[in-house]
C-alpha cells in the first residue's frame, strides 16, 4: 500500500524522530566518541532524567522540558562524581577496558533497579500543553509531541557543536580526545577537562530523558531499548563527530519510520542494529569518523 | 600431564558424587535450585574464557544461552531428539554464532566487540519473536520426555548439569594452562604488543569466542526441559548478562576457580533470595556487589585470598 | 604448587557442599503455626506483570482475612505462602517445589498470567495437584489435564474471547461496516487475540485491509496509525499492552484516525493510572473488560470486597480502584475455599471433582467450569468509554463512564456509533 502522502508522512516522522535520537545520543557521542569511555550506563541516566521530569510534572505540574533544563546542573554534578570514581578506580591504573565496562554495567543496573524499587513498573506519563495536538502542513501532519523534542534536540546539538568549536573548554575537550599529554603541555589539566566533558554528557542525558517521557511512556527497563540505539548512532556517525551523530540519528529515525509504515514495524528495531553490525564490519570509523 | 590425569579423576569423582546425591532423593527442591546454580557455573566459566582470559567483555550472554535453548526447542518440535543431541546441537549453533561475531569484529578494538554483542542480543530476540514455529512471542510449552534413566526428570537434568559443569571447568582449566591461555593473557594485557611478539591474536580471538559460545549454548540446551515453557523475554533475560559478568568478577577472572566460586556464592544467594526477600532487591544487590568488587577488589575473591596468604 | 592447587580444589568443593547444606537446612527453619491450612503460590510482585500481580495478591490476602474471620476452613486457620516469581517462568519450578517439599503447603494456586502458569502444569500433573489458574490464556489446551481450572471469564475458546463481543457489535451496526484493520504487539496476549480476531472476521464475512504487528519497544506509533488511516478501515481492532495502548491512542488522536469502531483488546486502558492520565482521549473506545462498576455487575459480595480493597490498595500504592483483576483473584480463592468446605477435605482429587461438578456463586457472579477447565460460558465484556472528562479518578468509581455493551445479559448502556460521535 503505497502513496506519496504516506511516504511524505513517514519521512517527516522519521526526521522528527531523528532529531530526538540526536538528543539521546549526544551524551554518548561526547563520552564515548570523544573521551573514549564506554559508558554503558548512559541510558540509565536518560531514564533518570525521564523520572525527574515525571516527578516534577506530577508534583508541581512543571513542563517536562523545563524540568530537564533545570536539572542539568544536578546531573552535571552527578556526572562529575561518577567520572571521579571511574578515573580513580580505573583510568589512573590503566585498566580501563574490562573493568571500566563492567563498572558501568553495574551502575546501569543499580540505577534501573533503584528506580524500579522506588516507582514500581507502572508506565509513567507526563502532561503538557502540546501533547495530543498536531499541525497539518499540506497533507503532512506533524505532532507537537514529536516536534518540540526534535527542535530541542537540534538546539542541543547546535549548542554542543558551537561549544566544542568556539569556546576554550570546548576546544580543550577536543584536544584532550586527540592528545592528552600535549594538552598538559599547554597548561590545561586533562583530568579536569575530561571531568567537565563527562559532566556535560550526563547533563545532556537529563534533558534527553525529559524529551523521552514527553514522547512515550517510560518504565525503568526502557533504558535497554536505548543502549543499542545510542551506540549504533555514535558508531555509525563516526566517533567524535557531533555532525555525524546528527546524520546517523536521522538515518536511524527515517529507517525505523519507513519500516514501520511500509513493511510492518516488527523488524524495524532489528534492522537498525543490523545496520550497526554491518557498519562495524565494513567501516568501523563510521560516516564522519576520524 | 600427570596433573591432567589427577584432574580427570577429580572430575569423575564430582560427577559420581552428583549421581549419588541425585539418587538419594533428597528434598527435590535442592535439585531445582542446584540445577540453576550449576547452570551458572557453566555460564560463568564460559564467559570467563573470553572475558577473563582474553579481556573481551561479552554483554550478549543471553543471545548465546537462548540460542542454545531455542535450538533445542526446534529439535524437540521437529524430531524429538534425545537430550545428548540437543546439547551437542545447541553448543554447535552457539559456537557458530560466537565464531561469526568474532569474525565480524576481528580487527576492531575490544569495546566494539562488546557493543556488537549488545546489538546481537536484540537482533536475535527479534528474530525469535517472529519465528512462530518455536512459539514466537507467545512462547512454547515443552513436554518432558517420559522415563528418565533414574529418579524424576529434574533429578536427571541435575546430574546432566553436574557433568556439563565438570566438562566446562575442565575445558577452562585446560585452556588456562596451555599455550592458548598464555596467548590469551598476552592478548588481554596488550593486544598490539602481543601481535608484535608473534602471538596469533586473531586466531586466538576466534578460538575464544567460539569456545565461549559453545559452552553457553551447551548451558542453554537442557533449559527447555527444565522450565517446560520457553518464551523470548525470559530466555533472553538480562539476568544472564549481569550474572555472567558478576560471577567471574566476584570470584576472580584469572583462574578457572573464580567463576566457580562466584557462581556458587552468587547463585546460591539468589536462590535463597528468591524464596525470601523481594527479587528487585536481589538485582539491586547484584549490581552493588558487582560495582563494589570491580572498584575495590578487581581480582575477586581469589585475589583477596591470595593477598591474605601474603603472596 | 600441587599442594596448593589441591587445597584450592578442596576449598572450592568444601564450600560448595557447605552451601548445599545451608540450602537444605533453610527449609528446616520454616516455622509451623497451629496446624493451619497452607495455600502456596508464586505471584508477579516484580517485573512486567507486577502491576497486576500486586493487586491480585492484595485481593487474595483480603480473602484470607475474610475466611479466617469466619473461623477458617474446616475449622483451621488459613495461611498464604507466596514468593515473587519476578514475571520469570524459570523461577516457577523452583518456587513451587520449595513450597511443596520444604514449606509443605496443602493446596496450590497459580501465579498471574499465561507465562507463569505454563511451567506449573507439568509439576501439577506429576504430583496430581488441583490447580486454579489466574488469568491464563489456553494453558491447558496442550495438556488437557482434568484437575486444572481457570479463573478468567474468557470461556471455552480463549483465543476468540476478546474478539467475539467486538465483532458481534460491529455486525449489529447499521449500515454494516465492511472493512477491518488489525494491529497488535509482538507479544503473548496480543498475538492470541489477533488469531481470534482473524477467525471472527472470517465468520462474519468482513474484509481485512490491514494486518500488521509491531515490536513492543516501538517509540513512535505515528507511522503505524498513518498507514492504517491510509486504508480507511471501518473497524480498527487493536491488541496491545499498556505502553502501546497509550501510544497508539495518542498517535491516533494526533492524526485524527477515526474508524467507525475502534478498540478491541487494548490491555492497560483498564488500569486506574492510565484512565486518569488519558482522560477524554478514551471516549468512544470499545474495549474488552472484566468488571466495571455498572448496575448489572453488582454481584453478591462485590461491594463489600471493594470497601475493603480500595483503602488498603491506596495505602500499599497499587491500583487504587482495582476493577480489573482483583475481584477474580478473590473469586479464585472463593472457589477453592468453597470446594474444600463442601468436600470436607484437602484431598486434591476430591476438591477437583467437586469443582468440576458445581456451579459456584462468587463475587464475580456464577461460575461453572467446562472443557479444559475454562468457564463453560465466556463472559468477556465489551465496554465503551463515554463522556469521560478531565483526569478525575472519582468519575470512574461509579457507573456511567464505561457502560457494558456486550454480552446482552449484562448490558447496561447503548453504544455511541460511529466512534467520532463519542468524541464530541
Amino acid at each position: 500500500m503505497f502513496s506519496w502522502e504516506l511516504l511524505a508522512n513517514a519521512l517527516v516522522a522519521g526526521l522528527l524522530l531523528g532529531g530526538f535520537y540526536t538528543a539521546v545520543s549526544l551524551g554518548i557521542s561526547l563520552i564515548f566518541g570523544l573521551l573514549d569511555i564506554a559508558n554503558i550506563a548512559q541510558p540509565a541516566f536518560l531514564i533518570l532524567g525521564s523520572y525527574a521530569a515525571y516527578v516534577m510534572n506530577t508534583a508541581f505540574g512543571l513542563d517536562p522540558i523545563l524540568t530537564g533544563v533545570l536539572f542539568t546542573p544536578l546531573f552535571y554534578g552527578l556526572g562529575v562524581v561518577v567520572y571521579r570514581v571511574y578515573y580513580g578506580s580505573f583510568e589512573r591504573r590503566g585498566e580501563e577496558s574490562l573493568r571500566g565496562l563492567v563498572f558501568f554495567f553495574g551502575l546501569l543496573f543499580i540505577i534501573e533497579v533503584s528506580l524500579s524499587l522506588k516507582y514500581g513498573v507502572d508506565y509513567r506519563l507526563v502532561q503538557a500543553a502540546y501533547i495530543g495536538k498536531s499541525i497539518d502542513l499540506g497533507g503532512v501532519g506533524i505532532a507537537y509531541r514529536l516536534l518540540v523534542p526534535c527542535l530541542v534536540g537540534l538546539a542541543m546539538t547546535l549548542a554542543l557543536y558551537l561549544f566544542l568549536g568556539r569556546t576554550f573548554y570546548g576546544r580543550a575537550i577536543m584536544a584532550v580526545s586527540q592528545d592528552g599529554p600535549a594538552l598538559r603541555l599547554m597548561g590545561a589539566d586533562p583530568i579536569h577537562i575530561k571531568t567537565i566533558a563527562f559532566g556535560i554528557g550526563i547533563a545532556a542525558a537529563s534533558l534527553a530523558g525529559a524529551l523521552l517521557i514527553t514522547i512515550a511512556p517510560v518504565i525503568p527497563s526502557t533504558d535497554r531499548d536505548y543502549i543499542g540505539r545510542m551506540f549504533a548512532i555514535t558508531v555509525l556517525g563516526g566517533m567524535g563527530s557531533i555532525g555525524g551523530t546528527l546524520v546517523a540519528s536521522v538515518i536511524l529515525g527515517v529507517i525505523e519510520s519507513l519500516m514501520g509504515t511500509f513493511f510492518g514495524p516488527s523488524w524495524s528495531l532489528a534492522v537498525s542494529f543490523g545496520i550497526l553490525l554491518i557498519a562495524l564490519a565494513v567501516r568501523p570509523a563510521g560516516l564522519f569518523g576520524r | 600431564m600427570r596433573r591432567t590425569g589427577a584432574v580427570l579423576l577429580v572430575g569423575l569423582a564430582v560427577v559420581a558424587a552428583g549421581i549419588v546425591v541425585a539418587s538419594l532423593r533428597v528434598n527435590p527442591y535442592l535439585y531445582f535450585a542446584g540445577y540453576v546454580i550449576l547452570q551458572y557455573v557453566v555460564i560463568a566459566t564460559a564467559w570467563n574464557i573470553l572475558g577473563g582470559y582474553g579481556g573481551y567483555v561479552n554483554f550478549g550472554t543471553p543471545a548465546f544461552f537462548a540460542l542454545g535453548a531455542y535450538t533445542a526447542v526446534f529439535l524437540i518440535q521437529t524430531i524429538r531428539a534425545p537430550l545428548p543431541v540437543l546439547i551437542l546441537a545447541g553448543g554447535l549453533v552457539s559456537a557458530l554464532l560466537g565464531l561469526g561475531i568474532g569474525y565480524l569484529t576481528l580487527r576492531l578494538r575490544g569495546v566494539f566487540f562488546s557493543i556488537a554483542t549488545l546489538a546481537l542480543s536484540i537482533v536475535l530476540q527479534t528474530m525469535i519473536m517472529n519465528w512462530e514455529f518455536v512459539g514466537g512471542s507467545r512462547g512454547l510449552s515443552v513436554l518432558r520426555p517420559s522415563g528418565p534413566p533414574f529418579g524424576s526428570y529434574v533429578t536427571f537434568l541435575f546430574t546432566v548439569m553436574v557433568l556439563l559443569a565438570v566438562i566446562a571447568v575442565t575445558v577452562a582449566r585446560f585452556i588456562e594452562r596451555s599455550w592458548i591461555g598464555r596467548g590469551l593473557a598476552a592478548l588481554r594485557d596488550n593486544e598490539e604488543a602481543a601481535e608484535c611478539m608473534g602471538v596469533p591474536t586473531l586466531r586466538l580471538k576466534l578460538f575464544a569466542t567460539t569456545v565461549s559460545g559453545l559452552l553457553l549454548g551447551v548451558a542453554g540446551a537442557p533449559f527447555p526441559y527444565y522450565v517446560t515453557f520457553v518464551e523470548p523475554n525470559s530466555a533472553f533475560a538480562i539476568d544472564y548478562a549481569v550474572n555472567a559478568l558478576a560471577m567471574p568478577m566476584i570470584g576472580g577472572t584469572t583462574s578457572w576457580m573464580g567463576p566457580v566460586i562466584g557462581a556458587v556464592l552468587l547463585g546460591t544467594a539468589q536462590q535463597l533470595a528468591t524464596v525470601t526477600i523481594s527479587s528487585e532487591m536481589n538485582l539491586f544487590i547484584v549490581g552493588v556487589v558487582l560495582v563494589a568488587f570491580v572498584v575495590l577488589a578487581p581480582e575477586g575473591i581469589l585475589g583477596l585470598v591470595r593477598r591474605l596468604r601474603g603472596r | 604448587m600441587r599442594q596448593r592447587g589441591r587445597r584450592s580444589i578442596a576449598w572450592t568443593v568444601g564450600g560448595a557442599v557447605a552451601v548445599a547444606l545451608l540450602l537444605a537446612s533453610a527449609g528446616a527453619f520454616t516455622a509451623r503455626a497451629a496446624d493451619p491450612i497452607k495455600i502456596g503460590f508464586g505471584m508477579a510482585l516484580t517485573g512486567g506483570l507486577s502491576a497486576n500481580g500486586k493487586p491480585a495478591l492484595l485481593a487474595m490476602q483480603i480473602w484470607k482475612d475474610d475466611v479466617n474471620k469466619k473461623g477458617g476452613l474446616l475449622g483451621r486457620p488459613v495461611e498464604l505462602v507466596f514468593y515473587d516469581d519476578q514475571t520469570n517462568p524459570a523461577t516457577v519450578p523452583g518456587i513451587y517445589t520449595k513450597m511443596l517439599d520444604v514449606d509443605k503447603v496443602d493446596l496450590v494456586v497459580s501465579g498471574y498470567g499465561t507465562n507463569l502458569i505454563a511451567p506449573l502444569m507439568p509439576i501439577a500433573m506429576e504430583r496430581k495437584l488441583t490447580v486454579i489458574g489466574i488469568f491464563g490464556l489456553a494453558n491447558n489446551e496442550k495438556y488437557r489435564y482434568p484437575n486444572y481450572f481457570q479463573i478468567s471469564p474468557t470461556g471455552p475458546d480463549p483465543a476468540t474471547s476478546t474478539a467475539t463481543g467486538f465483532f458481534e457489535l460491529a455486525a449489529k451496526q447499521n449500515p454494516r461496516p465492511q472493512t477491518v484493520a488489525l494491529v497488535g504487539a509482538d507479544a503473548e496476549y496480543p498475538q492470541t487475540a489477533l488469531v481470534g480476531a482473524r477467525e471472527l472476521i472470517k465468520r462474519h464475512g468482513f474484509k481485512t485491509v490491514y494486518d500488521k504487528t509491531y515490536p513492543p519497544s516501538t517509540v513512535d506509533y505515528t507511522p503505524i496509525v498513518r498507514a492504517i488511516k491510509a486504508v480507511n478501515p471501518d473497524v480498527l481492532f487493536v491488541a496491545s499492552y499498556p505502553p502501546d495502548s497509550v501510544g497508539m491512542l495518542r498517535a491516533a488522536h494526533e492524526v485524527s484516525l477515526q474508524p467507525k469502531l475502534f478498540g478491541g483488546g487494548m490491555v492497560g486502558l483498564q488500569f486506574t493510572t492510565v484512565m486518569t492520565s488519558m482522560g477524554p482521549m478514551l471516549n468512544g473506545i470499545v474495549n474488552y473488560d472484566y468488571w466495571v462498576p455498572e448496575p448489572t455487575m453488582m454481584f453478591p459480595g462485590i461491594q463489600d470486597f471493594f470497601k475493603q480493597y480500595q483503602p488498603r490498595a491506596a495505602k500499599e500504592g497499587v491500583d487504587t480502584l482495582g476493577y480489573y483483576l482483583p475481584p477474580y483473584a478473590y473469586a479464585a480463592m472463593q472457589v477453592l475455599g468453597q470446594a474444600v468446605e463442601a468436600s470436607k477435605s484437602i484431598d486434591q482429587q476430591k476438591i477437583a471433582d467437586y469443582i468440576r461438578a458445581t456451579e459456584f456463586t462468587t463475587i464475580v457472579g456464577k461460575i461453572k467450569f467446562g472443557k479444559n477447565g475454562e468457564w463453560a460460558k465466556g463472559r468477556t465484556l465489551m465496554v465503551q468509554y463515554q463522556k469521560v472528562q478531565g483526569s478525575d479518578i472519582e468519575q470512574f468509581r461509579g457507573p456511567g463512564k464505561k457502560p457494558v455493551l456486550y454480552p446482552d445479559e449484562l448490558k447496561s448502556g447503548n453504544i455511541i456509533y460511529p466512534y467520532s460521535a463519542a468524541l464530541k
